[in-house]
């Protein structure tokens, strides 16, 4: 692991990401680790494109600079790819995990990645088990899969403190086994 | 946005050309589509108010055109949704009285229409 | 020791006033300031404060009901970003001179316009010559600590000045990080109660607040509107060691970073100041001696010890992350004012970073660093970070 591990989530404003985002940030922070954890804001309409960032370390964070230089990116939505380089500074060795049913050549075009790309049906995964879009647990479910930059039980631990008075046991119920199907569904 | 520009050449205080969301496509937005079914429509104009996007276009028809049980609907009615303006909010398909409308996935749209 | 929480700045800020526990807060919500006030009213709604919130129509009118709260007795407080301190402009420049040692959270954002919701520091560069005392933070955990002090110092029977603790809108306000929350009951005791000579509800000493004055009088009272400033040195002092004993960290008037045996210095505050010491650490490695002046206190601003800090420093480079039109940069012009009284004065540069949330990177912190090594300098004239054209 290099000194500080980085990931940057692509999405839209409303599918997760800088909730994602800081998930993954408390998980790590639970297991002793230095984060940071932000959102990128733009003009916050639902819908809009967001990129938010994670970054783990295990010594103390200094910098407030935007991740450039990632070693993970997530993209919650495909088609956000047809505006936005989201492999932009991801090195080739890096690790691309795409929101999407297939892993087609013609969303590898759309990515701009020469390394290996992964790809998770978290929309699908989300609509079956909730009823609703947010593919953000899903997405963390397939990147603990592939990194295992933190414990599956330390992100099922933090979603729950989060969203349990939010919305109730039997929702917070469905969101681990989202994660858990993000985990196990994870495909090249 | 094309290629930013300089301090040199912005317009004073950056005024901007009008209308500009006419330019602006936030099709792209869409995670989930809406399809219609134009032989349940009744043309109640329901979906076309309640868009928030106005992206359901009307016309005038004279002649008529078929809906739901083969009627003929005169006078105001809706067409396709504009893609490019469609933000897939499903709220046309939530409000539609005969249910014509129903939201689908984006992703599988663009691969029915082979353009993935 | 305390618990460590990963929470954001703005967060912290609330987590702050959790344990002052105000007697009365009055804010209205503006971006990015609104999840300070968002968490501060659970905190209400649960209970778990004793707080009187009140929700107000605007920012002008938040600032006026803490300036009534305040004279009446209470520890009072708000809470603001950016163009909701504009539109209060009128009472905050009224709260020195009535000497209502209010603390408020100040989440930094530009003025319009242009609309913008991102941070730079013209918000707060246009109130410092109103009689607040300001706190700036790079951080969460600073951000948390320094708004204790900040009551402390502000309450003081020397002092009884109102404060602003800056954090930088989004950058600081809307990350989360670790940040570690000390004891409640230490901190409630650090932070007492606050000390009242007066108050409009006192019945048995009936007084006038805010009575008019003429030109026989306005100026002794600002002058001893300066004194209670310059006593803020000692208390801040005073304060910070006593918070020291909770906290285990120090309160100096600014930090220093790898300055000794500097060939060049750049100062810059608040969150570019973090960013700032990775640049310093990456041009150490290279074996260039540079280093970091985070000024924490603004306002009063420590001249004398800044320029024992600077006075063997070849080269200062100052970031503004504001600007002052026709005029030299605020931070600068300090920096500036500071160096004046030394024989052989370092040379200067000034430069304009990060308005309106631009990103500063830490490779274009040690571009600037290259330049000041350089010497290829102009001191009269400020250079632009990332500017187009």
């Amino acid at each position: 692991m290099k000194e500080v591990y980085e990931v940057r989530m692509h999405g839209r404003a409303g599918q997760g990401a800088k909730s994602g985002s800081q998930l993954l940030a408390e998980a790590a922070f639970r297991e002793g680790k230095y984060i940071q954890s932000f959102p990128e804001y733009g003009s916050e309409r639902r819908g809009a494109p967001t990129v938010s960032y994670t970054k783990i370390a295990e010594k103390v964070l200094r910098s407030h600079e935007p991740i450039v230089n990632p070693d993970v990116v997530l993209v919650l939505d495909f088609g956000i790819m047809r505006s936005i380089a989201v492999a932009a500074g991801l090195p080739d060795t890096g690790i691309l995990i795409v929101n999407t049913k297939v892993c087609s050549a013609e969303i590898k075009k759309l990515a701009q990645f020469n390394g290996t790309l992964y790809g998770v049906d978290a929309t699908g995964i989300s609509l079956e088990l909730l009823g609703m879009d947010t593919p953000n647990v899903p997405m963390l479910g397939a990147l603990v899969k592939l990194t295992g930059v933190v414990k599956m039980e330390s992100l099922e631990i933090v979603l729950r403190e989060h969203f349990l008075p939010k919305i109730g046991e039997e929702k917070v119920q469905k969101n681990i086994s989202m994660l858990r199907k993000g985990y196990e569904e994870v495909f090249k | 946005m094309s290629e930013r520009k300089t301090w040199q050449e912005l317009e004073l205080g950056v005024e901007l050309p009008a209308a500009t969301s006419l330019g602006y496509k936030t099709g792209g937005w869409r995670v989930l589509r809406p399809v219609w079914n134009a032989s349940e429509c009744i043309h109640c104009m329901i979906c076309v108010n309640y868009c928030p996007d106005m992206a359901i276009p009307v016309t005038k028809s004279e002649e008529g055109v078929a809906g739901k049980g083969g009627r003929l609907f005169k006078g105001v009615v809706r067409l396709e949704t504009n893609l490019d303006y469609c933000k897939g909010c499903g709220i046309c398909a939530h409000e539609c009285p005969t249910k014509c409308l129903s939201m689908i996935r984006e992703e599988e749209a663009e691969q029915a229409s082979c353009k993935l | 020791m305390g618990v460590r929480k990963a929470i954001t700045g703005a967060e912290a800020a609330a987590e702050a006033m959790r344990q002052i526990n105000p007697d009365v807060v009055v804010a209205y919500p503006i971006t990015p300031q609104t999840p300070i006030v968002e968490q501060f009213a659970k905190y209400v709604a649960d209970g778990i404060v004793d707080t009187e919130m009140v929700p107000v129509e605007s920012e002008h009118s938040a600032m006026s009901a803490t300036v009534g709260a305040e004279a009446a007795g209470a520890r009072a407080m708000s809470a603001t970003s950016s163009q909701g301190l504009a539109l209060m402009w009128e009472i905050v420049a009224a709260t020195p001179g009535l000497r209502l040692p209010i603390v408020m959270p100040l989440v930094n954002r530009t003025i319009s316009a242009p609309l913008n919701i991102h941070c730079d520091h013209s918000d707060v560069m246009g109130v410092t010559t109103v009689g607040w005392i300001q706190i700036f933070s790079e951080n969460a955990q600073e951000v948390y600590e320094n708004l204790l002090l900040a009551i402390r110092v502000a309450e003081d029977t020397r002092v009884q000045l109102p404060a602003m603790v800056n954090q930088d809108g989004f950058i600081t306000s809307h990350a989360v990080e670790p940040v570690e929350i000390f004891d409640d009951a230490a901190v409630r005791t650090f932070v007492g109660v606050r000390p009242l000579d007066r108050g409009l509800l006192d019945l048995q000493h009936v007084r006038t607040i805010g009575a008019m004055v003429l030109p026989d009088y306005l100026l002794e009272v600002k002058r001893a509107q300066e004194e209670a400033m310059m006593h803020v040195f000692e208390v801040y002092a005073e304060a910070g060691k006593e918070l020291s004993a909770i906290t285990g960290h120090q309160y100096p008037f600014f930090e220093t970073y790898r300055t000794e045996d500097a060939d060049a210095v750049i100062v810059v505050l608040n969150s570019a100041a973090g960013t700032a010491k990775v640049a310093v650490d990456a041009m150490r490695a290279l074996g260039k001696k540079v280093g970091l002046l985070k000024p924490i206190l603004f306002r009063p601003f420590p001249y004398a010890e800044v320029r024992d800090a600077l006075k063997d420093v070849p080269v200062v480079g100052v970031l503004d992350r504001s600007m002052d039109f026709g005029a030299y940069a605020p931070v600068y012009t300090e920096i500036r004012n500071v160096l004046f009284e030394l024989d052989r004065r370092p040379t200067t540069q000034s430069y304009i970073y990060g308005l309106g949330g631009r990103d500063i990177m830490a490779t274009e912190i040690e571009s600037v660093f290259e330049e000041l090594l350089s010497g290829k300098l102009d001191p009269e004239h400020q250079r632009y970070i990332g500017l187009r054209g």
